[in-house]
């Protein structure tokens, strides 16, 4: 009898029998069958719940590496949930983290077992060469097995919180689930299909490769993180490991026919593009799909906040210079409602928020009812039973096909290379440096660049080096402005349009 | 050369680009670095850097990667 499955870990389950020699996840040197990823990720689930941790955080703090994907399999393998963490991230940013988390267990490599001891942490740490020695316990995880409920968390991923706080978006096996089905129908995964994975496991967009590979018995390459620097290398890799299915942020993809990669080396098994995170410039675009006519392009749009994404859109007409790819439809039960400032639904073309209904709806945020309440709230068209909708912050519109478009962002959260930013985090951070009285970011659209004003009693070199040490990379401001006075609007509120305007004259006189 | 050295101290005023000798091996500068860098040397020098010169060799040093835009500038 064919049961709903209810579990992500069902995926592998299934598909070991199936094809257990066959490279599950790999990087450039490392390969990892579905047999070997399947027996450790159990060896790790048999320890953690003999080491007592069950229903609980689980941090995952190691290189980006196919072992951290089995650690996470592992983890959920225990009953536990994962979390993991960028091994660039500020020390500042992880205490954040685990302040919110508490943590009881961390699961560390090689590379980053020194620096979890630099933290505030003093409870468990384990090694993963280590704890997958443990001899898996059937009879162990099929108690967990039989327990769990598809309603119960599998992973925590942090986001940018607009008070200098990340929030811990909590996602549990149903939405995972109702994602990676409608996903992999859309992208036509097969047991054929290889992606190539660039995004980082910290994020949810990892999700993509990860559990599509299970449920067919494909393959995921982890891309060297050096090899985006460098485009030939990249292209070469891409042939080199037959990859034929890529779902990247857009700026990974517009360094390389920005560069002109093409003229020299094409990607030759690649048939399937799917990508998000910003708005694909149509010119850099169109190189693309001159360079492969026959290849199929996906535009996807969704928050963390609704586990993946929620809309694609298969690219199915030509475009020219002028157009705006749209964000296209939702996935397979997923539904979009665009509600106008009065709160109803938006008519033909009008702007409106977009709000997400479904199974895709995270549980909310971890530790916080607070900011959960603010955006998962009643449907407001709906007064008869509750029912939670997540408000995006987005801004789209129904073109005159039908089509959603994006439009924009509805606060200061910013999309820069692929990252979801609040600049309000940035300005926090920075905020809290001594001598700095007013800071305020604003970003350059065209330019991809945030620039970062500040009044007080600083360098403008102190103030780079401090927001190196306190941010993550991406978040680190290109320009970094002193100003005698900052610029209030009449409520007393910094005048970012005034110093944005500013910005954009003395930009044009330069020009 | 001067010129050179504005950008890429506006990108890290904590480094020392007459000295570094291992911008990519040591990971000081990274993917977007390079493609700020690309984009400014553009800009600045009037020269295109093409793709099959974007290799580590290229700017692992502030002099290396003069030499590049030399080279470039005396092709044009």
């Amino acid at each position: 009898m064919m049961t709903r499955q209810n579990n992500i870990l069902e995926y592998l389950e299934n598909i070991v029998d199936v094809c257990p020699d066959k490279v599950c996840y790999a990087n450039e040197s490392e390969e990892f069958t579905f047999r070997q990823v399947y027996s450790c990720a159990r060896a790790i689930g048999t320890f953690l719940y003999r080491q007592g941790h069950y229903k609980k955080p689980v941090v995952v703090f190691m290189k980006k590496h196919p072992k951290m994907i089995i650690t996470f399999l592992g983890v959920v393998y225990a009953g536990d949930y994962y979390v993991p963490i960028d091994e660039e991230m500020p020390v500042h940013r992880i205490e954040l983290i685990f302040r919110n988390l508490s943590p009881e267990a961390v699961i560390c490599d090689e590379t980053t077992k020194d620096k979890i001891r630099s933290f505030n942490y003093d409870k468990d740490v384990y090694l993963y060469d280590e704890i997958i020695k443990t001899t898996p316990d059937d009879a162990v995880l099929q108690y967990v097995f039989d327990k769990a409920i598809d309603t119960d968390p599998i992973y925590v991923v942090f986001t940018s919180g607009s008070t200098g706080v990340p929030k811990g978006v909590v996602a549990c096996h149903r939405s995972v689930i109702d994602y990676i089905e409608s996903f992999s129908d859309v992208l036509g995964v097969s047991p054929d299909t290889v992606f190539g994975n660039q995004t980082p496991l910290y994020v949810d967009a990892s999700l993509k490769e990860i559990y599509p590979t299970l449920k067919f018995g494909a393959t995921a390459y982890i891309i060297p993180k050096e090899l985006f620097m460098f485009p030939m290398k990249l292209v070469e890799f891409l042939n080199e490991k037959k990859i034929n299915t890529i779902c990247w942020v857009v700026p990974a993809l517009t360094m390389i026919s920005g560069l002109g990669v093409f003229e020299k080396v094409k990607p030759e098994y690649l048939h399937t593009i799917a990508f998000g995170s910003e708005v694909f410039p149509m010119k850099q675009f169109l190189i693309w799909r001159k360079t492969l006519p026959d290849a199929k392009f996906i535009n996807l749009y969704g928050p963390t906040e609704a586990t993946g994404m929620s809309c694609y859109y298969t690219v199915d007409r030509e475009f020219s210079e002028d157009d705006v790819i749209p964000i296209g439809r939702p996935f397979r039960n997923t539904d979009i409602i665009l509600l106008n400032e009065e709160n109803k639904p938006a008519g033909p073309g009008e702007p409106g928020e977009i709000c997400i209904r479904g199974t895709s709806l995270t549980l909310g945020y971890y530790r916080d009812f607070e900011r959960t309440n603010e955006v998962f709230v009643q449907n407001p068209l709906n007064d008869l039973y509750p029912e939670l909708i997540y408000r995006t912050g987005d801004i789209g519109k129904y073109n005159e096909r039908g089509e959603l478009v994006f439009l924009s962002r509805k606060d200061h959260q910013i999309k820069h290379m692929g990252h979801r930013i609040e600049l309000g985090e940035i300005e926090a951070a920075v905020g809290r440096m001594n001598g700095i009285i007013n800071v305020c970011c604003i970003f350059d659209e065209d330019k991809k660049k945030i620039i970062l004003y500040y009044t007080g009693d600083c360098q403008k070199t102190e103030v780079i080096n401090y927001a190196r040490e306190k941010l993550p990379r991406y978040m680190v401001p290109h320009v970094v402005e002193k100003l005698d006075v900052m610029p209030l609007t009449t409520n007393g509120k910094i005048n970012r349009l005034l110093l944005k305007e500013k910005y954009m004259n003395r930009k044009k006189e330069s020009e | 050369m001067e010129q050179l050295l504005r950008i890429l101290e506006e990108l890290h005023p904590e480094v020392d680009f007459k000295t570094s000798k291992s911008l990519i091996d040591d990971k000081i500068l990274d993917s977007f670095d390079i493609i700020t860098l690309i984009a400014e040397i553009n800009e600045e020098f009037d020269v295109r850097i093409p793709v099959d010169e974007i290799v580590p060799e290229n700017f692992n040093s502030a002099e290396s990667l003069y030499r590049l835009i030399q080279k470039l500038q005396d092709e044009d």
